[in-house]
């Protein structure tokens, strides 16, 4: 089995506050990993920790391994602008920048030194092809990404992370803020992203993570209670707090 | 008292003070064109706007070189303000650890609040000995009165500016991190665009005071009616010509130091409207806007 991202006894503290406790996961190539649990057990920590966006809060400690391709992320050595260019990041709230259609996609590949025009053009028109909105947007690339509903917002993120090519792609709740239709074509894309991407997506909807997700872990207060092959989590569950979590006894 | 006349009696009374307050400034203004249109009527609107001579004993009310020392003036101090105070805005928004931004920032709006003859005096007795010395000539100059109105419109340009940055959503600024910018990346591309139009309200607010200020002026800037053609020649501003001749100007001379007051209102009111313009363009180029 070919592990992408191997996580090993992490602890992540802010300031006294433990957050992680001695999480311990490994991470498929090429398929969709989910994460539940209930609010504040760390879900978000954890993704956030994946491509070194804790840096950004002071208070943010923590030990522990954590390998993408076999090489500590957490080395000093490590450049974290490679880094977060390998691993890409959708956040929860739909959040593209106030610019346009084309400068949100852009906008990676120009910070990292792209700048001739035709390779952008062509660049944002796959990416948005891959994230399923080309066709909704293509008249009007200029026009304010702001001005798109919530669920093509979602999607222009997804495309302006793409655009990156990265191998790995970060997920907070992608469709909290969605309605059912944005929020199918959301999967539809996971679905379609898969075989190239390495996708790990935190979810409170326990059917999304069966409809996406191969493998599936489960979060409580801090650790790791359960985590293994999607089928087996949500059919046969091993732990009592997993099965009273997904029959939504508690959470 | 039941609710309704409650609602009734505050919202009349609301009405009541704007209403005083609008009636007070029109009150001034006319009473300013009612005072200087005789200077404008006789001197002629033409040649008391672009005059060149401004000699009252001989009837000579040109206030050409003032309205250009005014500019000067304030054009010299935002060319020196607004970069310094941007900067400074950014190191207090995005770099300075929060223990330095919680001293510095209420320190900057103190000296906001310090009164304009305090800036003079500081200038008087330390800025222009040291330009004479540096330069030559008196040290009275265009050049001292534009550092000292830097000075004095810093503090305003960067704490808006520094309001305007903070005030961005930090979702564009985790959005750009993660796509793997680096910090100033982040900062010059997406942080500082999306406050712009804060911080041209805030160029706005240094500008006003700026065209505005005259004590600390009057006493560095030399008050010379010319034309300056170096920044180390005097000049005089018009706030600088009314506050100078005021006390034994009469007659025709006392009209033109009004007429001088509305050339000023006139002024101002042609560069708010043209800051404006720009912030409400930038507001719509960016689609929303903070501030
Ligand atoms: N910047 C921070 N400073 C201090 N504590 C934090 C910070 N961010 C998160 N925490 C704490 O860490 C714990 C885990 O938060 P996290 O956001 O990872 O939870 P989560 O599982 O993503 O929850 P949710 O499902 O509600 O998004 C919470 O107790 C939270 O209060
Ligand atoms: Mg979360």
């Amino acid at each position: 089995m070919d592990y992408r991202i191997e996580v090993e006894n992490l602890n992540v503290y802010f300031d006294e506050l433990q957050v992680l406790k001695d999480v311990s996961l490994k991470i498929s190539k090429n398929m969709v990993t989910a994460l539940i649990g209930p609010s504040g057990c760390g879900k978000s920590t954890f993704i956030r920790t994946l491509n070194r966006m804790n840096d950004l809060i002071d208070t943010f400690r923590m030990n522990g391994t954590v390998l993408l391709d076999g090489g500590d992320i957490y080395n000093p050595k490590v450049d974290v602008v490679d880094l977060r260019k390998k691993v890409g990041m959708v956040f929860q709230k739909p959040n593209p920048f106030p610019k346009s259609i084309f400068d949100n996609v852009a906008y990676g590949l120009q910070v990292h030194g792209i700048s001739d025009k035709d390779v952008l053009t062509e660049k944002v028109e796959e990416s948005l092809k891959a994230a399923a909105l080309w066709e909704e947007v293509k008249n009007k690339l200029d026009k304010s990404a702001l001005g798109l509903s919530g669920g093509q917002q979602q999607r222009l993120c997804i495309a302006r992370t793409i655009a990156v090519e990265p191998e790995v792609i970060l997920m907070d709740e992608p469709c909290s803020a969605l309605d059912p239709i944005s929020t199918t074509k959301i999967e539809d894309l996971i679905h379609k992203l898969k075989k190239d991407y390495t996708i790990i997506i935190v979810t409170h909807n326990m059917q999304q993570a069966t409809r996406v997700s191969k493998h599936t872990a489960f979060f409580l207060h801090g650790e790791i209670v359960e985590s293994g092959s999607t089928d087996k989590i949500f059919i046969e569950p091993s732990d009592k707090r997993t099965e009273d979590y997904i029959t939504g006894r508690f959470g | 008292m039941s609710r309704k006349t409650d609602e009734f009696l505050i919202e009349k009374g609301l009405f009541i003070t704007a209403l005083s307050s609008i009636i007070i400034i029109a009150l001034i203004i006319i009473f300013i064109f009612v005072e200087g249109l005789p200077a404008l009527q006789s001197v002629g609107v033409f040649n008391f706007i672009f005059g060149m001579d401004w000699s009252p004993s001989d009837g000579q009310f040109g206030v050409f070189p003032m309205i250009i020392g005014s500019l000067a003036i304030t054009g010299l101090s935002l060319l020196m303000a607004i970069p310094l105070g941007i900067f400074c805005a950014i190191f207090l928004s995005e770099i300075a650890p929060t223990s330095v931004r919680k001293i510095l920032k209420p320190t900057i709006q103190t000296l906001a609040g310090i009164p304009s003859v305090v800036y003079g005096f500081f200038g008087l007795i330390i800025l222009v000995p040291f330009m004479r010395t540096q330069f030559g000539g008196t040290g009275f100059s265009m050049l001292t009165a534009s550092i000292i109105l830097t000075v004095m419109i810093l503090p305003i340009i960067v704490s808006v500016s520094e309001d305007a940055l903070r005030s961005v959503p930090p979702e564009y600024k985790e959005a750009s991190m993660a796509l793997g910018a680096t910090h100033w990346q982040t900062i010059k591309n997406v942080i500082f665009p999306a406050a712009i139009p804060g911080v041209i309200t805030s160029v706005i607010l240094g500008m006003g005071r700026a065209i505005g200020e005259t004590l600390a002026i009057i006493m560095v800037a030399g008050n010379v009616v010319q034309i300056p053609t170096s920044i180390l020649d005097p000049v005089r501003a018009l706030t600088s010509n009314i506050a100078i001749e005021m006390g034994y100007a009469t007659g025709l001379h006392y009209n033109a130091l009004f007429a001088t007051g509305i050339v000023l209102i006139v002024m101002i009111i042609i560069l708010l409207v043209i800051a404006n313009y720009l912030h409400y363009k930038k507001k719509v180029t960016i689609g929303g806007g903070y501030l």
